[in-house]
């Protein structure tokens, strides 16, 4: 009996292996930025390019940096979820505009709506890079005191955002 | 219409040359050199089999510039490294850190050899015991000898 047991129980701790291996997204990496403070910037604001916007002026608030570009795709595909929880609920969200053009980024937004308190340029990708960005959309909850509590990569779907990112921010904002 | 005809003939032939922008040829190869060999030990995060040498990601140019510039500023390879790692974590090393966490990655594998040994040694073991103990016959001993060649009367060939 033992004797096929234990190829059996090596065999199915195998396939368990395979199988956690196999319903993981490779493309999900964890960031080291979670539980550190958000790095900071000063970049132009979207709409008033001579005004800046920094991280240091939401402290005090819990909110959503949204990392969102005109050229991608899954930004559209995100982008109605955003729109209707900036009417519905009372959560800041902060675009960073990574590596845009200004007049595409101006009208992507008249065309889809306009989700952000305030959106910010990241021409070069500079403030993407501090924040371990790799793929757009990427989307940071950060707390009052500014410390990063979570990072979502690739769009935001309504699961994510009612089992994840909400309860977090209610939590947070108590 | 024919000199239109060869003015977009000559376009199209010309057309591929500036169809890429040229990347800029760096002015001090040296630097260039520590950066690629840099960039070969580091993981490209978008297209994730790549190093960050090879790949043509926006992102693993952006990155190249950064090291590039860092480098100039005179950062060790270390720092450069510590830099990345803060960013994007310890997945951007293709020889990931001995630490707790990787203790198991780095260790398993002979841990796994060492179970295989173990367990082979262990079979043997188990295998001489259950191996029943046969004595010769006087027969047999003796034919064993006639085979050995201990006896004289064999013919040999």
């Amino acid at each position: 009996m033992a004797r096929f047991l234990v190829p059996l129980l090596i065999f199915l701790v195998l396939v368990g292996f395979l199988w956690k291996g196999l319903s993981r997204d490779p493309r999900e990496v964890p960031s080291p930025l979670v539980g550190k403070p958000a790095p900071a910037f000063q970049l132009p604001r979207l709409d008033a390019p001579d005004k800046t916007f920094s991280p240091a002026d939401m402290r005090g608030q819990v909110w959503l940096l949204n990392v969102w570009a005109s050229w991608c795709v899954s930004c559209r595909e995100e982008h109605p979820v955003l729109v209707n929880l900036a009417q519905s609920r009372d959560v800041p969200i902060i675009g960073l505009n990574y590596k845009d053009q200004r007049p595409d980024a101006l009208a992507w937004l008249d065309r889809f709506g306009n989700p952000y308190r305030v959106s910010v340029s990241d021409a070069d990708g500079r403030v993407g890079i501090d924040y371990g960005v790799y793929g757009v959309p990427e989307t940071y909850v950060i707390d009052r005191a500014g410390i990063i509590r979570m990072k979502h990569i690739g769009p935001v779907t309504p699961e994510v955002l009612d089992a994840k990112i909400l309860p977090l921010v209610a939590e947070l904002s108590k | 219409m024919k000199r239109l005809f060869l003015a977009l003939l000559l376009a199209l032939v010309f057309a591929p040359l500036h169809a890429k922008e040229a990347v800029p040829v760096a002015e001090d190869p040296v630097l260039e050199a520590r950066l690629n060999r840099l960039a070969k030990e580091l993981r490209c995060l978008v297209c994730q089999n790549e190093s960050l040498a090879d790949s043509q990601a926006d992102l693993a140019a952006d990155l190249r510039r950064e090291i590039r510039e860092m480098m100039r500023q005179g950062k060790s390879d270390g720092e450069i490294t510590r830099y990345l790692t803060a960013r994007y974590g310890d997945f951007v090393l293709y020889r990931p850190p001995v630490k707790p966490t990787t203790w198991l990655l780095w260790f398993g594998p002979f841990l796994l050899a060492g179970a295989a040994i173990a367990g082979f040694i262990y079979f043997l073991a188990r295998r001489r015991r259950s191996l029943p103990d046969a004595p010769l016959s006087p027969e047999e001993e003796a034919r064993v000898q006639a085979l050995l060649g201990k006896s004289p009367q064999e013919p040999r060939s």
